[in-house]
């Protein structure tokens, strides 16, 4: 009951300070229009970021300078997360500075109206690129190689149990946590990217197809669409999933496979409504009428008169959907079905792991492992996120 | 997971052929799926779900007389989600329509770009991540609320909801960004229009515009969002009830896929899709009801 208390008494102590913070403003600058049209809840807005920001730094400090482990184990994951936010921002900053400065002049200009987020965000996805294409060379050890030790503790100590050769230590049965979420990297985004492309492959060329020719085709693959798109995605995945692990056994085909194919053509009907919404309003334009009349075919209009000018909503709901698509398949491998062992996949290496979290507040090293796999999925999710928001505010041309 | 059917998942990989061939027997799994599939369905339109084959496995084992029928079964975990889903959407809904407000008023500044990131990041993680960090900050480091949420009958509503409260909370941070972001778009959107700038020079406060005269035009596309957001409570929540173990239709329904228990699996399935197409006819009609134009057409 005390908590409440403290809380109670603090919102208090803020509520006065943002008076008082405004009725200083406005004495000392001789109230300059920004003080006095401030309304009251902005002045109490400020102080209470003040406020945070004060705790978040004092609580960062108070950790680092503390010797007592129960206190350093408590406020570990605070501190880590601190420390990479300014990493994070430091290295988007720098990005940013020298996109502006090298590279060719539509670059740096495209760099110079950047927000720091969509930087940070294209940085990662680089950084992830690299990572997948190149785990091989950068893992320093295989995916399915198992060592004799197993549980190793992340952080390379030996005196907390853990091994300077497995700097993220090692899983239950012995695999190096930090081979396998390079090769994570390679694998699940590799999968999500290639079922990405399947779903427009599909999704677009039916939408544009349905948006040309009109009548009974679009009719029948609208329909179509909006049945599959009345149950929910991730319990139609996974039902079909359960149907297609009794055919992969029989067939002998991965189960990836068909996973792959399953989020394909679910998420194509999403890629099916915008495709079709952007090409019928294409399709009503001057220049597709003169084409027809040059008596082009269907070929030519979907790809060079459609396609072109269709470019920028499916560019940025290329991102989005790839998104999506990662967050399924990751959610899929978190409960079991998804990406199958050997492989390593973040969603499975989560849930794998995700009992060590337990152990966050006498081994915090233990806990970070499930956190590390779920922090590479959500970072770039986010990546794209911010990029794509970027792209949107700018081609929207939206200014308010 | 294991490849094939029920039988197969439940005996395990050293199973005899007889033992697989007598399970099958019993559940009726010899039989051609069409006969089966209809069999389904001529019992689903009496109101009659079936009876989910472990329960069945067990009583033809075990020589129990009372049998829970798949209905019996899933209603107390209906029910469970249906509190989850209530519980986040009686935090979420005025929270982020308040947010909203907030940030369609203080536009493009610091209070906006930081709602802006925030809302941005806790929409693109995966739920299980921000599940994790809610444990981690809220159950094992500073042991407020249980991790885990094992909700049984005859529980007082305070302690049920205290054991519900960290899942709805996980579940509060991925719908309210999404309602949050809509809010300020739909009355964002709006603030062009020419009777807000008449209301502007009529001298009205910013606050008073935007709650008086943009928030009742906005409000078709902020009921849109909220039904759809309360679908993916009742149907996207697999993943939330997984971590926590709790007790309602999804977890339950991801433990019936693993062991291919298919009278279960149908069932889910259809509370799940009658429950995401209700919610969206809900919406349609509920932003028709909102809007004077639509509610007497010409």
């Amino acid at each position: 009951m005390s908590a409440w208390m403290w809380i109670v008494v603090y919102l208090v102590v803020i509520a006065a300070l943002g008076w008082v913070f405004r009725f200083a403003g406005q004495q000392a600058t001789g109230n300059k229009p920004f003080f006095r049209d401030m309304p009251y809840g902005v002045a109490f807005g400020y102080i209470l970021g003040v406020a945070v920001l004060g705790w978040i730094i004092w609580t960062y400090i108070y950790a680092r300078t503390s010797d007592d482990p129960t206190v350093i184990a408590k406020y570990f994951f605070f501190r880590v997360a601190v420390e990479w936010f300014i990493l994070f921002t430091i290295a988007a900053y720098l990005f940013r500075l020298l996109g502006r400065y090298a590279g060719t002049r539509v670059t740096r200009k495209l760099f110079r109206s950047m927000p720091l987020t969509a930087a940070f965000g294209i940085l990662t996805i680089i950084v992830y690129a690299i990572f997948a294409v190149f785990a091989q060379w950068i893992a320093p050890h295989g995916q399915e190689q198992i060592f004799a030790q197993a549980n190793i503790i992340a952080g390379g100590d030996p005196a907390l149990g853990g091994n300077p050769d497995f700097p993220l230590g090692t899983d239950q049965i012995g695999r190096d946590i930090l081979s396998r979420l390079i090769y994570g990297a390679q694998n699940t985004v590799g999968i999500a990217f290639i079922t990405t492309l399947l779903a427009f492959l599909l999704g677009g060329s039916l939408g544009f197809l349905a948006a040309t020719l009109g009548g009974w085709l679009d009719q029948l693959l609208s329909r179509a669409v909006d049945v599959l798109m009345a149950i929910p995605s991730l319990i139609f995945a996974l039902l079909l999933m359960t149907i297609a692990s009794v055919w992969a056994s029989t067939l002998g085909v991965p189960l990836t496979i068909f996973m792959v194919l399953i989020i394909a053509v679910i998420d194509s009907t999403r890629v099916f409504r915008l495709a079709r919404a952007v090409g019928s309003n294409i399709v009503v334009m001057d220049y597709i009428e003169a084409a027809k009349l040059r008596g082009e075919g269907l070929t030519y209009l979907i790809f060079r008169e459609i396609l072109p000018n269709a470019t920028a909503p499916l560019l940025a709901e290329f991102g989005l959907r790839f998104c999506f698509v990662f967050l399924t398949i990751a959610s899929l491998s978190f409960l079991g079905v998804g990406i199958q062992p050997p492989l390593a996949d973040w969603g499975t290496m989560v849930r794998d792991l995700s009992a060590f979290i337990n152990y966050a507040s006498f081994a915090p090293q233990a806990a970070s492992t499930p956190l590390l796999a779920a922090g590479a999925i959500a970072l770039l999710t986010i990546a794209v996120n911010f990029v794509v928001d970027w792209m949107l505010h700018k081609s929207s041309g939206l200014k308010e | 997971m294991l490849p094939g059917d029920f039988a197969q998942a439940i005996l395990g990989q050293s199973a005899t052929p007889e033992a697989i061939a007598s399970i099958r027997r019993d559940l009726g799994l010899d039989q051609p799926f069409v006969a089966r599939y209809f069999t389904w369905l001529g019992g689903m339109v009496r109101g009659d779900l079936g009876i989910s084959f472990s329960q069945m496995n067990f009583a033809s084992n075990m020589g129990g007389d009372q049998l829970k029928t798949v209905a019996q079964q899933i209603g107390p975990k209906f029910q469970n989600t249906m509190f989850l889903a209530t519980v986040t959407a009686s935090i979420a809904v005025p929270v982020s329509i308040m947010l909203g407000i907030l940030a369609a008023l203080y536009r493009n500044s610091v209070f906006d770009r930081v709602a802006n990131i925030t809302t941005l990041t806790s929409i693109s993680s995966p739920e299980f991540f921000l599940a994790y960090i809610l444990i981690l900050f809220l159950a094992v480091l500073n042991p407020i609320l249980p991790s885990l949420s094992n909700i049984f009958e005859g529980m007082s509503f305070g302690e049920r909801l205290e054991k519900t409260l960290l899942p709805a909370l996980t579940l509060t941070l991925v719908v309210t960004a999404h309602m949050m972001r809509m809010t300020r778009a739909a009355i964002i959107n709006l603030l062009a229009s020419p009777y807000i700038e008449m209301a502007r020079l009529k001298g009205l406060s910013p606050m008073r515009v935007i709650v008086k005269h943009a928030l009742p035009n906005a409000l078709a596309p902020i009921i849109n969002v909220i039904a759809l957001n309360l679908a993916y409570l009742i149907t996207g929540v697999v993943v939330i009830e997984v971590v926590f173990v709790y007790p309602g239709i999804g977890q339950f329904f991801v433990d019936s896929v693993k062991i291919r228990d298919i009278p279960v699996v149908q069932a889910c399935c259809l509370i799940f899709a009658t429950a995401y197409i209700l919610l969206n006819l809900t919406a349609d009609i509920m932003s028709i009801l909102s809007n004077p134009r639509l509610r007497h057409p010409k």
